[in-house]
């Protein structure tokens, strides 16, 4: 009992830790690949290639005055933040990063735990993470984050509802609501992504919703709300909204693989397991490209427009893609 | 049978903490503060289930209770600029000498029968229905037991959402007059 | 004169601004700007929002006042040219053109046929650049993000090209009354043909991210509608106004600097909507490309500024030699010129629309009075009419379609 404990604590901080890290060299990614893309130099001054620019950047949020708008709602406003923040730590708990190991004589799962419903856990974290947001909006007393806190729960609701629609392909075609299973279930098979390519592709793109991320990003568009929800953010606190949204984009992309990709799976992971975090990390990394990529390429839609497409595209198309699956697995098997 | 000691004080700690959200609900003059006190409560009685040993349930109810519904509270009420409460008009006052009268027969009601009944654990109803609460056992119960409330319930839902869908409609007609008026 | 009217706005006067709604609090009141990421400048909105949609939209401008057409009457003739650079800090040639076409036309002075071309050419050169900026910032309100850096990069060529011949990369200050202050070096054409080569590429790289994008095109079709009359009610000039299929560019209307001797189409589109602005606009980069080919091929050697030595400098190598160039190299830097009494109007196509002078004369060598008829002021006041009823996304997009330039606007 004792040593079950310890085994959790320790992969809890191990992994707090490691998304902690990527926040900050995500952060330092997307200038990076962002410069390169639009023929600019990046960050390049702190350290080797601007390696230590994340460092630099925390250390001035720490040291930033925190400004509290005269109007605000002050315990609100101090919790929205630290709202944002856990929701998008705690997703990651249920995916699992490898298959079992040995350590120490120990069998240890990669992954902090394996829940039978955690597909459900997953959904249930994401539904309540939009508080953070939409609090941060009613409590800065603004009228410009009071739009984006609107905008966020209006487009979390839409979205939230074609994301759970996309996983139900997997969740059929590996019978289990357990994230491990589904990924055992792929080996036998073969990835998902071959035979839900449509609910794949709807997952990626409500995901992105779901993250607000361009071109979805209408709670924080910049030329319309200033900064939206967090336009009265400063110092450590405007850092935890941004440490929540990169650790989302990281929660995002590990989902992404786990369901679609094969998670851990790769060549050789049954002799060699801890391969299998590699291969983790690699198909992660390419879904946390992909998003940036797409940050950069693509106009931000409307409002409305991106409303009316939740709900008169991917709704239905993820509707028809839940029945596709169904009726193939029941009369093809 | 005694039921094991940190269930029991887990159970205790969450039912204060539940009690305590909801008393904040009723006094909170702030309807966002109601809102999220509500959010607590549901977000414990969750919990209660995942003790109970129904995870499904205790995750649809965070997800649909605490995410989908109370956000879209949150959301009307920070619409409309609803936060404060106005002070009470005349005519509802008569409202909390019934209250009392009524909170009075409640309370009533739940001891007789709690203490007419003896104090239940429930460990044994658990015991005789071992994963009643897993994602198969009530997918099972739905689809086959419970079919036709469940198709029932869905056609509910689905008037309900052709009722938004006219209502909105409307909306967007009169709108259009509006502009092409302009035009 | 009359008593100077009372600048503070009193509350009850801004309430006539807004509906009865906006007092209960059932539509909200913003104020968008006049720091906004989105607003070009100092430019200040108060909007009327129900829910997003805008009811009433009030432009406030005067935040980027600079009293240059005041200042421009305490200075000489070619002194005050130099404040012509910081209106339209996008169209600087263009401005300096517009002012000297005024002044050459109130005193007379005959323009060499070699100054004219280079003219066109800078007019034409800015015109790009203008544009460059345009694109890129009207694309960066729609949050494509990478097209603004690549426009600027592009525009930095032309920069390089304007610190060429001017020496400076914006506040050239280049076109001077009766020509150009100095020939362009010998490394301007080749940079410029090399600019002309480089440029179609990027554009239709540019096109391929937007014109076809849906994203795009779903963001500014049947945005900003504002029909033909309406839009000449409302002054509107430029590519603005040919967005709403009005056929009126100054350089046909009342051709300048030998523009009727060249060779251009003027796009035309009949969306009125800020799509239709987008299209008219980048299909003038080839027009203006056009030109420049054209005007290169009549660049033939000759002065670049009148002889007439009351309005030009005396050449250096006569300064030696010559005491009659000591006195007018002297009188033309201390005192300046005097024009004759009179009163002129020149407009010009500058990228944002008709750009006139208005130039009064009063014998003396300070101009009695300038003003300065400007595109983006007459431009924006149909904004509040556009925006009536469309979304504050809308509005950004809006905003960027009439290309507003702030210095232009309040001067």
């Amino acid at each position: 009992m004792i040593g079950i404990v310890i085994e959790a604590l320790i992969k809890s901080a191990l992994i707090a830790f490691v998304l902690l890290t990527a926040f900050a060299y995500l952060t330092f990614a997307e200038r990076k690949i962002a410069a390169l893309m639009q023929v600019r130099k990046g960050p390049n001054r702190v350290g080797p290639w601007g390696l230590l620019q994340p460092a630099a950047d925390g250390i001035k949020l720490i040291f930033k005055e925190e400004v509290m708008p005269a109007g605000a709602d002050k315990v609100l406003f101090f919790l929205a933040p630290i709202l944002t923040m856990i929701p998008a730590i705690v997703i990651v708990a249920v995916i699992p990063l490898g298959p079992d190991v040995e350590l120490f004589g120990r069998t240890i799962r990669l992954g902090i735990t394996d829940l039978n419903v955690g597909l459900l856990y997953i959904l249930a974290i994401a539904s309540v993470a939009v508080y953070g947001i939409v609090l941060a909006g009613w409590s800065s007393a603004n009228k410009y984050a009071l739009l984006g806190g609107l905008r966020a729960s209006a487009q979390m609701i839409s979205y939230e509802i074609a994301l759970g629609l996309s996983i139900i392909g997997p969740i059929m075609l590996a019978g289990t609501l357990s994230l491990q299973g589904i990924v055992q279930a792929q080996q036998s098979s073969t990835w998902y992504v071959l035979w839900q390519p449509l609910g794949a592709m709807i997952f990626l793109i409500a995901g992105l919703a779901e993250l607000n991320r361009a071109p979805f990003d209408m709670p924080e568009a910049e030329q319309e709300l200033t900064a939206g929800y967090f336009t009265e953010y400063s110092g450590m606190k405007f850092s935890l909204f941004f440490m929540g949204e990169y650790i989302k984009m990281v929660a995002v992309s590990a989902i992404a693989t786990t369901l679609f990709f094969g998670g851990y799976l790769g060549p050789f992971v049954d002799k060699l397991p801890w391969l299998g975090i590699l291969y983790f990390a690699i198909k992660t990394v390419g879904f946390l490209f992909l998003m940036i990529w797409i940050r950069l390429t693509l106009p931000r839609l409307r409002y409305d427009q991106l409303m009316a497409f939740g709900w008169k595209v991917l709704l239905p198309l993820a509707l028809f893609n839940v029945v596709i699956t169904a009726v193939v697995i029941v009369f093809v098997g | 049978m005694l039921p094991n000691i940190p269930e029991l004080v887990i159970f205790l700690v969450l039912a204060v903490i539940a009690v305590a959200a909801a008393l904040g609900m009723l006094a909170s003059s702030n309807a966002i503060y109601s809102a999220l006190f509500l959010v607590v409560n549901f977000g414990v009685v969750a919990t209660f289930y995942l003790l109970l040993g129904a995870p499904f349930i205790a995750m649809a109810q965070v997800t649909v209770y605490a995410g989908a519904i109370m956000v879209l509270f949150l959301f009307v009420i920070m619409l409309l600029g609803a936060e404060q409460m106005k002070p009470t008009s005349h005519n509802l006052l008569w409202q909390k000498p019934l209250s009392i009268v009524l909170i009075i027969l409640l309370l009533s009601i739940s001891f007789y029968v709690v203490l007419g009944q003896g104090v239940s654990t429930g460990s044994d109803l658990m015991q005789n229905t071992s994963g009643y609460g897993s994602p198969s056992a009530i997918g099972t119960l739905l689809f086959q037991k419970y079919l036709f409330p469940f198709e029932a319930t869905s056609i509910l839902l689905l008037a309900a959402m052709v009722g938004a869908v006219v209502l909105t409609g409307v909306r967007k007609q009169r709108r259009r007059i509006r502009k092409s008026r302009r035009l | 004169m009359s008593q100077v009217r009372k600048l503070e706005t009193t509350l009850d006067e801004l309430k006539t601004l807004f509906s009865d709604k906006a007092q209960t609090g059932e539509t909200m009141v913003l104020n968008l700007g006049p720091q906004h990421p989105s607003t070009h400048g100092v430019l200040r909105l108060i909007l009327e929002l129900d829910g997003e949609e805008v009811v009433r939209c009030v432009p406030d401008v005067g935040f980027l006042h600079t009293g240059i057409e005041k200042n421009m009457e305490a200075k000489t003739y070619l002194k005050a040219l130099v404040m012509t650079d910081r209106m339209d800090y996008l169209n600087n040639l263009g401005n300096n053109l517009t002012y000297c076409l005024a002044i050459e036309k109130l005193c007379n002075i005959e323009v060499p046929k070699r100054a004219q071309v280079i003219r066109v050419i800078c007019a034409e050169l800015q015109r790009i650049a203008s544009h460059l900026v345009w694109l890129g910032t009207s694309a960066m309100d729609l949050n494509a993000s990478s097209v603004l850096i690549y426009c600027f990069r592009d525009r930095e060529n032309l920069l390089d090209i304007f610190e060429m011949i001017g020496g400076q990369r914006m506040m050239t200050s280049y076109i001077r009354p009766g020509g150009v202050w100095r020939d362009v070096p010998d490394e301007f054409v080749p940079a410029v043909n090399r600019f002309l080569d480089y440029l179609p590429e990027k554009l239709a790289d540019y096109e391929r991210m937007l014109t076809r994008n849906p994203l795009f095109m779903r963001r500014t079709i049947d945005i900003g509608i504002i029909d033909p009359s309406d839009a000449v009610e409302r002054g509107m000039t430029g590519s603005s106004l040919r967005g709403s299929g009005i056929n009126y560019d100054v350089r046909r209307a009342m051709p300048y600097s030998g523009y009727d001797e060249y060779d251009f189409d003027v796009p035309l589109e009949d969306g009125c909507d800020v799509y239709a602005r987008y299209r008219v606009r980048m299909r003038e980069f080839h027009e203006s490309m056009r030109i420049i080919k054209q005007a290169l091929d009549k660049l033939e050697p000759g002065p670049v500024i009148t002889d007439d030595r009351k309005y030009s400098p005396p050449p250096r190598s006569e300064l030696g030699n010559s005491m009659e160039a000591v006195i007018h190299h002297f009188k033309y830097w201390t005192e300046g010129f005097s024009a004759p009494k009179g009163e002129v109007y020149v407009a010009t196509e500058s990228p944002r629309g008709e750009l006139g002078c208005c130039l009064v004369g009063d014998g003396s060598p300070k101009p009695g009075r300038v003003h300065f008829r400007t595109p983006s002021f007459h431009n924006l006041q149909s904004l509040s009419f556009m925006s009536e009823g469309y979304l504050v996304a809308d509005l950004v997009a809006m905003i960027g379609s009439i290309d507003i330039v702030l210095g232009d606007v309040d001067r």
